[in-house]
């Protein structure tokens, strides 16, 4: 397959300006939505997801509760407009289903299901816009609204792509790097350095995986501390709120506040 | 629905402390395969693959049909595949269950979209006629690794095959019966072969190569590696179970590089073996 783009210039420049090694921007959201426990909006570059998790509470299928652990259960949302070429996608679609069975294989061993039995922890996956890098954007979505929504687990869990031109690795493709190259998606847990996820589907030399599963390990703690920047920053702004909260509702300030709001209403 | 029973305490007890001694129930190595046993059909292109008690049947047959728009070059493959209840009760009609999506998907990946098989080979007539080749997966009997069993009948069908051979005069074209030319085989640019292999939550027992049916259910994961004789991967697919380290997953893939190459004689050999003793071609 020979591409009309360049994927890799002379320079070392990819077809969107960046080096082989550099990431996307990531931007996290983290804000609450809706009645969802949980919840994470992550982009990275033009792959935008968001992720809604509910639970643990009771299961909706009773048959399907486990006595010693928590059911996982993931449903995936592929919006028609999400790619350049608009595409109805019905939810029975193997791809789909993959995808969640594959996110849902991918957290079972990550969150510490067995401290909520009989109960059930659903995560819904939007996807929003897609270029590139649907996996890895959904598992780290997932990971930060697992995390949102409290929920314990063993580890943060960081997934990226990485694809081999020729013989050179680059992280983080976007669509049209994926349709030329072969590549690998992996997903690490940075505090152990194991993987959880490894996912290829293209044609690639045996030689070239050690190189690409270290530099996609190498890219899983960068994903890392970006993420956990976000959750502290999070948690600081919750912590901060409490700090608030007795002034709010006790004595002095609050119930200035109440009057205030009284003479606001009366005039 | 009831779920098939898990297994009882002592047998999975027995089972992790016999393979912690490198010990299988089979009496099999660690990192051996059960012998691949193909029967071939009558019709080219079907294919019994058993390994161990574990079969599955693969029938491949291609019609002429009309390409697709986007892709008048190109022939069309479609592979089709269900796990019937008759493959072992664990398995119910009905919505796909997961094992069933995996290896729908797997099967996919493997035999299409490692371009295994030369689409542009297919074409007769560009934009107006194409070799339409499906492929039916049935699986008859569920012993344990499903998965390696399906894609490696998959995968000897489609060397098996061989279609009749077309000749284009203007824009006809002649079908020739094989009592009358002898059919070609597809051309194929590699054979890809499925391995799985099954981690347990103790960290000391060792990998074991091809699970059983008891083995695959006590696993703690399961890493499926697809590759062929000359060294690339096609598929890798770890989704979920134990973390492992590189070194473990690159340790598997060092281990199913050595039996690719000892898959692909074997397969070659009993294709040689089955086309000697068949009669088709006329002159």
């Amino acid at each position: 397959m020979s591409s009309r783009v360049e994927i890799l210039n002379d320079g070392g420049y990819r077809s969107d300006g960046r080096r082989q090694y550099e990431l996307r921007d990531i931007t996290i959201d983290l804000s609450p939505r809706g009645t969802a426990d949980g919840s994470a909006m992550i982009t990275h570059g033009l792959t935008e997801v968001m992720v809604d998790v509910f639970g643990p509470r009771e299961a909706k299928l009773r048959g399907q509760t486990l006595h010693d652990r928590a059911l996982l259960t993931v449903e995936v949302g592929i919006v028609p407009f999400s790619t350049g070429e608009r595409r109805k996608r019905n939810r029975g679609d193997k791809r789909i289903l993959e995808l969640a069975a594959t996110i849902k294989q991918t957290f079972e061993p990550i969150v510490q299901t067995n401290l909520y039995p009989r109960s059930e922890i659903s995560i819904f996956v939007s996807v929003l816009q897609q270029d590139g890098g649907l996996l890895p954007a959904s598992i780290n979505a997932t990971t930060l609204a697992l995390l949102t929504a409290g929920i314990p687990m063993t580890d943060y869990v960081t997934a990226i792509t990485c694809g081999v031109h020729s013989t050179a690795p680059l992280l983080d493709l976007t669509t049209l790097e994926e349709n030329d190259l072969p590549h690998l998606t992996v997903a690490s847990l940075p505090r152990t350095f194991k993987v959880t996820l490894v996912a290829m589907e293209t044609r690639l030399h045996v030689e070239r995986v050690s190189e690409c599963m270290k530099i996609a390990g190498e890219a899983g703690k960068v994903l890392h501390q970006e993420m956990k920047r976000a959750v502290e920053a999070r948690t600081k702004r919750l912590v901060q709120a409490m700090d608030m909260a007795p002034r709010i509702g006790g004595v002095g300030g609050g119930v200035d506040r109440d009057v205030d709001m009284d003479e606001d209403n009366q005039t | 629905m009831p779920r098939p029973p898990s297994p009882s305490i002592p047998e999975k007890e027995f089972l992790f402390n016999s393979l912690k001694e490198s010990l299988r129930l089979d009496g099999r190595q660690s990192l051996e395969m059960r012998d691949p046993v193909f029967t071939f059909g009558p019709d080219l292109g079907w294919v019994e693959c058993a390994l161990g008690k574990t079969r599955v049947l693969a029938q491949l047959d291609g019609k002429m049909v009309k390409p697709t728009p986007e892709r008048p070059l190109e022939g069309i493959i479609t592979i089709n595949s269900e796990i019937s209840p008759m493959a072992s009760s664990d398995y119910e009609p009905g919505r796909p269950s997961d094992e069933e999506v995996t290896m729908t998907r797997m099967l996919d990946k493997v035999l299409r979209r490692s371009d295994a098989i030369d689409k542009e080979s297919l074409c007769i007539l560009a934009g107006q006629r194409v070799w339409h080749l499906r492929l039916t997966i049935h699986c008859l009997a569920d012993a344990g690794n499903l998965l390696d069993c399906a894609c490696l009948a998959g995968i000897v069908a489609f060397r098996h095959y061989r279609r009749p051979e077309v000749e284009v005069v203007g824009e006809e074209v002649i079908i020739h019966h094989p009592s009358e030319r002898a059919p070609v085989p597809l051309s194929m640019h590699h054979t890809p072969f499925c391995f799985t292999f099954a981690y347990f939550p103790d960290p000391n027992t060792p990998p074991i190569l091809d699970p059983s049916h008891l083995e695959q259910r006590l696993s703690a994961g399961l890493i499926s590696i697809a590759l062929n004789a000359q060294k690339e991967l096609c598929v890798i697919q770890k989704a979920g179970g134990v973390p492992l380290s590189q070194e473990q997953v690159l340790g598997a893939i060092d281990i199913a590089v050595g039996k690719a190459v000892e898959l692909d004689r074997i397969v070659t050999q009993r294709l040689e073996e089955d086309w000697k003793g068949r009669k088709v071609e006329i002159r």
